[in-house]
């Protein structure tokens, strides 16, 4: 069975990830070396060391998210996070920039390494890479790829592959996206936080609640439209060919009805992406993909609820998986 | 008709906020730079409103919500409870137009994860506060709070 690789940006949330069937839990150290560097999110070094011992009492691993790439000034942050997830008991690290992994796979040569989606890997030749001179085993692969080319790259890979099923649809070549950054001087890549809170702005006008980052007007939605996050990818803007979703409306994938079609192409393991979500998401996303697995693998049909309530924008697609555009 | 005093409402939230902190003494932690954010909560549909503190943790009831206030948040009472104990998620209830966030974005999203985090049980604090009392108070919230949030549509979600 494919392996369900789930969320956590609190121990809490670890804890109900582990309750409602998660085979893994990724997480991430409360500071910029992990790409959910949200206020009052993530976990401190003894909350990890914790986190992980629950997670291997109740059968679960824990993969720490060490994907942001570093500061030329500071580099020693990240290595001493790789340091410390190894020493907390790590199962494995997702990692995104080479100098990083490179300094993992020397210094810990038993570590598990998987490439994050960040590292933006995306064909047989860039996996390889990884695969060859890092030892790394598993690739998790960016969102821009349909089920047959995610066979393809499977089939021609020496590494595992992981794919997103549900949560947040980043558009852009991962780890390469400068829109936030240009909007608010801080890198998703670098700092980790995409439409940082510190420079979103919600006011409540005539016409809507308009949403604003670092001064640019992203959206503006009336009182009974469903809204999206306040990211530049998902703004809604005026052109000369009219207004409307430039890149991409404010949508969440939802890869449920392709499960058959991604354990086919030999996908190792499903991702659930939304370590900013509370423990509400958490539960109900994790309970939903752990019982989708299981009719899947007993070959009966299924009566799952419907994730709408969670959806960025009460929306879902499948994205890159089922592409009608190229 | 009068309205209602608030000052019973305050002492028995107010309670309620002192021990769930002496309980979980970490659990403001998450708010870091924040912790001294004065928050302002109107529930839509009750003709008061809270202005709470964490660091000292401190809940005024109030009949409107001051000037100055660092952060707005507007909801009905179901949800506002529904969050609070982790039963609904904040990001979904933003996307529904059912959460209304104003003021400083930071604050609101550094105090929901540690909300989120402490694993709340109302309940169980509220009850706590009424000595030999307890489990009928208990008994009384969970009823109330059952027909509150049985009432907002959300049960989908909060499954």
């Amino acid at each position: 069975m494919m392996e369900l690789i789930c969320p956590a940006g609190t121990p809490a949330a670890l804890k109900s990830a582990i309750d409602a069937g998660a085979d893994a839990i990724y997480c991430g150290f409360n500071d910029e070396t992990n790409a959910r560097n949200f206020p009052g999110l993530n976990f401190s070094r003894d909350e990890l060391r914790k986190g992980i011992a629950l997670a291997h009492g109740r059968g679960a691993r824990v993969l720490v998210a060490i994907n942001t790439f570093p500061r030329a000034s500071a580099v020693d942050i990240w290595h001493r996070a790789v340091d410390d997830a190894v020493n907390a008991g790590a199962d494995a690290l997702i990692l995104a920039d080479i100098g990083v992994m490179d300094y993992a796979a020397r210094r810990h040569p038993n570590q598990r390494l998987h490439v994050s989606v960040q590292a933006a890997a995306a064909n047989p030749d860039a996996i390889a890479f990884y695969a060859e001179n890092f030892g790394a085993r598993r690739v998790v692969l960016p969102r821009v790829l349909s089920v047959p080319e995610i066979a393809e790259i499977t089939r021609e890979s020496a590494c595992e592959t992981e794919v997103f099923v549900f949560g947040g649809l980043c558009v852009m070549a991962e780890g390469r996206c400068s829109l936030s950054s240009y909007a608010t001087g801080k890198s998703p890549n670098m700092q980790g936080v995409c439409s940082p809170p510190s420079h979103v702005v919600y006011e409540q006008t005539a016409e809507g609640t308009k949403s604003s980052l670092g001064g640019f007007t992203i959206n503006r939605f009336a009182a009974s439209e469903p809204a999206g996050y306040p990211t530049l990818c998902k703004g809604r803007f005026s052109t000369a060919q009219g207004a409307g979703y430039i890149f991409e409306d404010p949508v969440s994938l939802d890869a449920t009805t392709l499960l058959r079609g991604l354990r086919d192409a030999g996908v190792t393991a499903l991702k659930i992406e939304g370590r900013q979500r509370g423990r509400a998401y958490v539960e109900s996303v994790v309970r939903h993909f752990r019982h989708a697995l299981a009719a899947l693998e007993s070959g009966s049909e299924t009566d799952i609820a419907s994730l709408k309530p969670f959806t960025e924008g009460q929306a879902s697609t499948l994205g890159a998986y089922r592409k009608a555009w190229r | 008709m009068r309205p209602l005093p608030l000052s019973p409402l305050q002492l028995v939230l107010a309670g309620v906020l002192q021990r769930i902190h002496r309980r979980n003494p970490a659990i403001f932690d998450r708010l870091g730079d924040h912790a001294r954010a004065r928050f302002g909560i109107k529930p839509i549909d009750l003709p008061f409103a809270f202005v709470v503190e964490a660091r000292p943790p401190r809940l005024s009831v109030v009949r409107s919500l001051p000037h100055g206030l660092d952060a707005r948040i507007s909801a009905s009472l179901a949800n506002l409870l529904a969050l609070l104990e982790g039963r609904l998620d904040g990001d979904a209830l933003m996307f529904s137009r059912e959460l209304v966030v104003e003021g400083d974005v930071e604050a609101v999203l550094a105090l929901r994860n540690a909300i989120d985090d402490a694993q709340l049980d109302l309940a169980t604090e509220l009850s706590s506060l009424f000595g030999p009392l307890g489990a009928p108070a208990r008994r009384a919230f969970e009823a109330a709070r059952g027909r509150v949030i049985g009432s907002s549509g959300q049960g989908e979600q909060s499954r």
